[in-house]
């Protein structure tokens, strides 16, 4: 099954390749990480899409834990939360699928940022569902480049990940 | 005060009372040694490569309850010593290992001797650290040591830049040390405590399963004292030998791919297990599906929260010290005056002893050739069981778990987790160290030896009188025995051609050296070893080269399915 597990670390090098060597040393995968510093600047917090049966996920989570740099595990996809993730689609956008790129950006809330005569880039934020979509109802061939960013996500209402 | 770089890691090992460090010098860490000569309480042992000061700082630690420290250059020093890095992580042994690195302005430049130390050693280390400003060497250096001994111990390594160590700042040792992100368990759940009695005064067919973290802890004797107040059966690791007396009765002896019978039926057919300090690893309970087959319920207790559950499901986990538990559980028992009714137990007694009576280590003798079983039986009588002793990794190891009998902790120091091949005589080096009256063995084998022989001639340098017994079979014995038993007998490589004469080896680094080949010189050979008692001696013991260790569970079968002799194939 799919887990969001979200973590709190120490802001040192070294940090991050201590989490992603742990994944690959011991074979878990990894769908998407992401990771930047937060308001505490001695903190930074990594969001860590992955997969497996529940044995697999509790090791996971506990091999996390044990890890020096690792404050605080938890795995917000337990509970109710939101998730976003960001992408950058570069789009051809000359004669008739000009006017069709602005319209499917608005369909889907997203924003032109960046014009050329021959070429948009849409920046969407939202759900890898979301995202996905988008990418799945613009004509592929019109598509130059795509960027995303990976998960970050938190839980809904009173539950905070914090030390 | 202010102090250079090299002179405060002098002075924090100095704080941490650091009796010995085992090293090597190199370009990186001149400045260390220069300070190193200029102090004597802490003793510097000048090994001839790396992996034999990580081996030999690991023995010191094994067989003390103090950390190990070990002290390499730059490059490949350090990656010299990753085997011997790697051999401690496995087996939760505290170290903690300073190495020296290029200068702060040559790092990234692919420098003479530059590698990426933190990168190399991340996966087995417990933690690690590079230092960039003579600033943190004292509460890095703090740090280091307390992890390496604090929870799951392990090793820790301190990589400190050249010009670092040159560096001058103002010196003072931190008093605490706190880590936000590290706080191990010590205390159990005390309702898991009341649950896990609960099942085990319930038990019709318990056992208890103690490994490695027994000896770690110092929780031999309360591990013996609640086995006793239970009237339980007990089993003892590879890494748990000693935990609990071998010679006493409700010892089944050693569990796992060599294990005896009684305790590996024991451990399946059991309905409810106990285990301390043990992590159900491949070689112990075979294939996990096939162990799982039998219900039982199983009671886990373990310092690290990642050891439960990982291979095996477990119905109670107390995270916690184990001397901490146990004391608990004790004193638990007492207070409520609950006690087991050895009634319930007894035809799981009667069934036990049944199957002790195949007496599945008994050996066929021979007045012809030496029984490599028979030297290390001798050497249990002549030692009366009090010697240390460490192994290298094949057939001799298990042979020294099998037939020695360790009646105490810290005595048995072998390479259990990553099976370490030239681990023996450093190990050993570091364990006569720490315990100079004390007679130390290395029991070892002719591919073995040959991994780290060079390091007789720091036995000669530091008069370590070590008695070396080797069971020199002229074979990889355990690879030799996986090829008879499964590869058709084709012997591809495992035979060892060209031998040096050791004994004659051993003179030429100074030492005393015996050639034994007759079953009939065997205890004479062993006797006049120890009776030597400022000299090393090294016993070239010719062995039946066909010889196997019995019994056996094949990788991937279950403990049940146990091979007891040749007639078995």
């Amino acid at each position: 099954m799919r887990h969001v597990i979200s973590l709190l670390l120490e802001n040192e090098s070294g940090a991050l390749s201590r989490v992603s060597g742990l994944f690959s040393a011991r074979g878990y995968n990894i769908e998407s990480l992401t990771v930047a510093p937060t308001e505490d600047s001695s903190l930074s917090r990594m969001t860590i899409v992955t997969s497996g049966s529940d044995d697999i996920i509790e090791q996971i989570t506990k091999q996390l834990n044990k890890l020096i740099d690792v404050v605080k595990v938890v795995d917000i996809s337990e509970a109710a939360h939101i998730e976003r993730e960001l992408m950058l689609v570069k789009v051809r956008a000359t004669g008739k699928d000009r006017e069709e790129m602005k319209r499917m950006a608005d369909i889907f809330r997203g924003r032109i940022v960046d014009v050329t005569e021959s070429s948009y880039v849409i920046e969407l934020t939202g759900t890898q569902d979301k995202l996905n979509s988008f990418v799945g109802a613009i004509d592929k061939d019109l598509i130059l480049e795509t960027v995303r960013s990976g998960v970050c996500g938190v839980g809904r209402g009173d539950r905070v990940l914090k030390i | 005060m202010v102090l250079t770089g090299a002179e405060i890691v002098i002075r924090c090992l100095q704080e941490e009372k650091v009796e010995y460090v085992f090293g090597y010098p190199g370009g990186a860490v001149l400045f260390l040694y220069d300070e190193l000569s200029k102090q004597d309480t802490v003793r510097h042992v000048l090994v001839r490569h790396e992996q034999a000061a990580v081996h030999a700082a690991d023995g010191y630690a094994r067989s003390t309850d103090k950390v190990g420290v070990a002290l390499v250059t730059s490059g490949p020093g350090v990656t010299n010593a990753v085997t011997g890095i790697a051999t401690a992580y496995c087996d939760s042994i505290p170290m903690v290992i300073i190495s020296g690195q290029v200068p702060t302005a040559a790092i990234g430049q692919d420098a003479f001797q530059e590698v990426d130390t933190v990168g190399i050693t991340r996966p087995c280390v417990k933690h690690n650290f590079l230092v960039k400003d003579v600033r943190d060497i004292a509460t890095t250096i703090k740090k280091a040591f307390f992890l390496a001994k604090t929870g799951r111990p392990g090793p820790v390594l301190v990589d400190i830049p050249k010009d670092v160590s040159a560096h001058k700042c103002e010196y003072e040792y931190p008093k605490t040390v706190a880590l936000r992100s590290y706080n191990p368990i010590v205390k159990g759940h005390q309702g898991q405590i009341r649950k896990a009695l609960g099942l085990l005064l319930e038990a019709k067919r318990p056992m208890i399963y103690a490994g490695g973290g027994v000896v770690l802890a110092d929780a031999a004797e309360k591990l013996t004292k609640l086995t006793r107040l239970l009237g339980f059966p007990v089993t003892n690791t590879l890494m748990g030998l000693g935990g609990y007396p071998a010679t006493d009765r409700q010892n089944l002896g050693m569990l796992g791919m060599h294990g005896t019978i009684e305790a590996n039926m024991a451990m399946h057919y059991c309905d409810v297990l106990l285990a301390i300090g043990a992590r159900f690893d491949d070689r112990v309970i075979g294939n996990p599906a096939h162990f799982q087959s039998e219900p039982r319920k199983i009671i886990h207790i373990d310092i690290d929260p990642s050891s439960i559950s990982k291979r095996v499901k477990v119905d109670v986990p107390i995270v916690g010290n184990l001397s901490d538990v146990l004391d608990d559980m004790i004193k638990m028992l007492e207070s409520a005056g609950d006690k087991p009714n050895p009634v319930q137990i007894e035809p799981w007694w009667k069934q036990i002893e049944e199957w002790r009576r195949r007496e599945c280590l008994n050996y066929k003798n021979s007045t012809e050739v030496i029984k490599p079983q028979f030297v290390v039986e001798t050497l249990w009588k002549i030692t009366k069981g009090d010697a240390f002793v460490t192994s290298d990794v094949g057939q001799h190891q298990m042979w020294a778990a099998q037939y020695y009998k360790f009646d105490k902790p810290r005595r048995w120091v072998n390479s259990g987790g990553l099976g370490t091949m030239g681990f023996g005589l450093p190990a050993a080096m570091g364990v006569q160290l720490a315990h100079p009256g004390s007679p130390v063995a290395v029991i070892t084998g002719e591919g073995s030896i040959q991994m780290c022989i060079q390091e007789l001639s720091t036995c000669k340098q530091y008069r370590l009188p070590i008695k070396v017994l080797s069971l020199n079979n002229r074979y990889l014995g355990m690879v030799r025995q996986w090829q008879q038993f499964f590869h058709g007998n084709r012997y591809s490589e495992s035979y060892m051609d060209s031998l040096p004469d050791f004994a004659k080896l051993a003179e030429a680094y100074g030492h005393v050296g015996l050639r034994v080949e007759k079953p009939g010189d065997v205890e004479g050979a062993i006797r006049e070893a120890f009776s030597r008692k400022n000299d090393l001696v090294f016993l070239d013991f010719q062995v039946d080269p066909t010889e196997n260790v019995f019994p056996m569970v094949q990788g991937g079968k279950g403990l049940t399915e146990m091979i007891l002799s040749s007639e078995d194939l």
